[in-house]
């Protein structure tokens, strides 16, 4: 694997590996010292085109996990603002050696013009790119329901090490229009098994939704009690989709969002006994989450993030492990 | 100054519209004569040319190409890119009004004007801006553009739309005075706020977000039906969509008066190609599906489509070399627009050459009101603004190649059928073997005769 871009570049074989050795590095966390020699010598950079503390903190942790040097670029200024282009930042990072790049970006696509540009030789990781693809997500988000969800099928082990997601109901709530974090479940649960129910106003869908291997509904009170999901993955609202400003307000109002596809707890009553709640954060408590759902015991939302880690230092282990000049090459 | 390079040709054994062989003689800015192979005599000093299964065509008429001059000279400037056009085949331009400063003034468009009669390539005939600044606010000077010796007959916001109805209705109205057209840059601006691409599938899936064919459908249906209230023409630039041809259609089964054009890349490339995010394929409108690309062939064959124009839209290398979202939208399409034509209806076999003649010379001359000096029948005494094609030929396109000022060609890399091998502005060869001749300046008697001697032929000429 040489970059990791779009979950719908990787086969079901490939999703496995990663998530079966998110498995094993979520194990060597448990440890005393967490940190593994895997990665020493290797420079893994930060290059955030956006803001995002979580995203990249988490990155950060998993690189200087596994021992590798941690590079921090913000690059706030885009073309857009006539900062320092895309271009001459990859020749930048090229020229310091960088051996993976891990990329969020405003702009979708941004990811993939670093990796096939020729401007740089580095594995680029896509940390979120505009509305496009948030692979390492999607990632997190099938190893928490796997670990909750593919155990109870019985036979394998009770994390669900080494199982796909067949069979498995994942219901998608919100503005799946403008997610990245959508896009790339659909892909992913798909190609694991799973099956997947998109759950929006008729606003917040894409036109050509039609062809994506889903179901979409406009109803969650009716997905909820006839379609019986594993699991319910809330979606953030961005506050500028509630105004009716650029592109005109998505809804009607926050309340009226929140009575049609808010996750309260009567809600939350409806869902099976075995269902998990999932939120990629950070979260609108109120808005399309209450603090019930937040709170409660079906929520997985502080797991995921855990999980995260060890699902960043999978992929890195996987795009820069394969090189012999890695240290210590084994966990 | 002084004229290089012989002023009469005889261009043997070529194929007028693809028609039967014919020997052509260009002498003293006008075909001399045309007669059976081998019946034509060379007059003395004349260059023989061999064009043996080359297709002559009267020289191309761009009705949408953007020049960038002045303003934006790192792009395009007028000599460059008339260059180009003539490289293309091309006689006369259209140069769009989007430049810095806007054409909206008599002085703006006069400048443009005599930087293309300078550089000698091409007529160019300035566009004049509808809306002072392109801001859609209120009218710029229409008749002074109109009356000033730039003689602007097509007015256009392009870039942007005119989407202001009551401004659109005036502009209509306004502009019978003279004759003129407005050439609408058809695209609701509400409904394509942060537009990326075509709105679709292939949008839904990468994550850019949709320009959607209802934002030009919806303004082509607005603007024929205000044309048809007025009485006015109306001129519909780049259609791209399934939707937009059946409203033309409609329109013109009505009788309005409408014309419409479609660019070459809508006629071969689809949005499938934002899959790569190369910025060289962000254009406006946006590429759109494989039905609609079949649409616009079909209603260019059926006439539906009255005219290919270029939307030639050159940009630096900084405006292309950057994230798809911050990319400027255009491409170039001078060079290539001929062999487009001819590999998506000339060789499918839905046109022929002569209906090339028409799409791509007379009627856009007719609508731009340039009919009386080209898009001219091939006969004795026209004026000799012709260009020689050979369509045998096949080049693999090179954008740093091109003459070109810009290097955004959405075809680098193809392999494209046809060549251009001469073309004559008023008899002087500006390409010949294939190789723009530069430095070979007008004579003074020749320069500019088509647009200054314009009044002698009235603007309604060639009307339809
Ligand atoms: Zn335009």
């Amino acid at each position: 694997m040489k970059h990791l871009l779009s979950t719908a570049d990787l086969s079901k074989d490939d999703a496995l590996l990663l998530l079966d050795t998110a498995a094993q590095m979520a194990a060597t966390q448990s440890r005393a010292i967490k940190k593994l020699p895997t990665l020493r010598g290797r420079t893994v950079v930060n290059l955030f085109f956006e803001d995002s503390t979580r995203t990249r903190i988490s990155f950060e942790a998993a690189a200087k996990r596994l021992s590798a040097d941690v590079i921090n670029f913000s690059a706030k200024g885009s073309s857009v603002s006539k900062g320092e282009s895309l271009k001459d930042t990859a020749l930048t990072l090229h020229a310091m050696g960088a051996d993976a790049v891990v990329v969020r970006h405003w702009a979708s696509g941004a990811p993939y013009q670093l990796a096939h540009a020729g401007w740089l030789d580095a594995g680029v990781l896509n940390a979120g790119d505009g509305t496009h693809q948030h692979p390492t997500q999607a990632l997190l988000d099938a190893f928490t329901i796997r670990r909750h969800l593919a155990g109870r099928r019985g036979g394998g082990d009770p994390d669900g090490v080494g199982a796909d997601l067949a069979g498995l109901r994942v219901a998608i709530v919100g503005d799946v229009l403008h997610s990245r974090v959508a896009r790339s479940n659909v892909a992913l649960l798909r190609t694991l098994g799973a099956e997947v129910t998109l759950v929006s106003p008729p606003t917040l869908v894409p036109v050509g939704v039609e062809t994506w291997p889903c179901r979409t509904s406009y109803d969650l009170d009716a997905t909820l009690a006839d379609w019986r999901p594993d699991a319910v993955m809330m979606l953030r609202v961005q506050r500028e989709r509630m105004s009716g400003g650029t592109g005109g307000a998505f809804f009607p109002s926050p309340h009226e969002y929140t009575r049609y596809y808010g996750l309260d707890a009567r809600r939350l009553a409806m869902l099976p006994d075995h269902a998990i709640v999932m939120h990629p954060g950070p979260m609108n408590r109120g808005l399309e989450i209450s603090a019930e759902a937040a709170d409660s015991e079906r929520a997985v939302i502080v797991e995921q993030v855990a999980n995260g880690v060890a699902v960043r230092m999978a992929a890195l282990y996987l795009l820069l492990a394969g090189d012999p000049s890695a240290e210590g090459n084994d966990l | 100054m002084t004229t290089t390079g012989p002023t009469t040709y005889v261009l043997r054994r070529v194929r007028p519209l693809g028609g039967e062989p014919a020997d052509v003689v260009l002498s003293g800015g006008v075909v001399a004569a045309v007669g059976a192979p081998g019946d034509v005599d060379a007059p003395r000093g004349a260059v023989e040319v061999d064009g043996a299964g080359h297709v002559l065509l009267p020289g191309l008429v761009d009705l949408h190409t953007h020049l960038r001059e002045p303003g934006r000279e790192d792009a395009e400037t007028v000599a460059s890119g008339t260059r180009a056009a003539a490289a293309g085949g091309f006689t006369a331009v259209h140069a769009m009004a989007n430049t810095s400063p806007v054409a909206d003034t008599a002085g703006v468009v006069e400048q443009v004007w005599r930087l293309g009669r300078d550089a000698g390539f091409v007529d160019v005939h300035p566009v004049g801006a509808v809306t002072v600044g392109l801001a859609g606010e209120r009218l710029a000077e229409l008749g002074a553009m109109a009356h000033s010796a730039a003689r602007v007959r097509v007015f256009s916001d392009d870039g942007r739309c005119v989407d202001d109805p009551i401004l659109m209705r005036r502009a209509l109205e306004y502009v019978k005075a003279f004759d003129g057209v407005v050439a609408q840059h058809a695209q609701e601006p509400r409904l394509t706020e942060g537009a990326q691409m075509n709105e679709g599938v292939v949008s839904a899936e990468i994550g850019l977000a949709g320009w959607p064919a209802v934002a030009e459908e919806a303004i082509i249906a607005r603007d024929v039906l205000l044309a048809e209230h007025v009485g006015s023409r109306l001129h519909v630039c780049h259609l791209s969509t399934a939707g937009s041809v059946e409203i033309v259609r409609w329109a013109k089964s009505r009788g309005i008066d409408v014309t419409a054009e479609v660019t070459p890349h809508h006629l071969v490339l689809t949005d499938e190609l934002a899959r790569t995010y190369d910025p060289t394929f962000k254009v406006n409108p946006p590429l759109r599906t494989a039905a609609d690309v079949e649409a616009v062939r079909a209603g260019l064959a059926d006439g539906t489509i009255d005219i290919v124009a270029t939307d030639h839209a050159p940009h630096t290398r900084e405006d292309k070399d950057c994230e798809w979202g911050a990319a400027a939208f255009g491409m170039t399409g001078l060079e290539t627009a001929l062999s487009v034509v001819q590999q998506t209806m000339v060789d499918t076999g839905r046109m022929t050459w002569a209906d090339v003649a028409r799409v791509l010379s007379v009627a856009p001359a007719r609508i731009g009101r340039i009919g009386h000096a080209h898009g001219r029948p091939v006969a004795v005494g026209e004026p000799a603004n012709l260009t020689l094609v050979d369509p045998a030929a096949t080049r693999v396109v090179d954008g740093a190649a091109q003459a070109t000022a810009s290097g955004n060609t959405p075809f680098a890399g193809r392999e494209l059928p046809g060549r251009v091998v001469a073309t004559f502005l008023r008899g002087r060869a500006t390409v010949l073997d294939g190789t723009v001749l530069d430095g070979t300046v007008l004579d003074a008697g020749a320069r500019g005769a088509g647009v200054l001697d314009g009044p002698a032929a009235p603007a309604g000429v060639g009307a339809r």
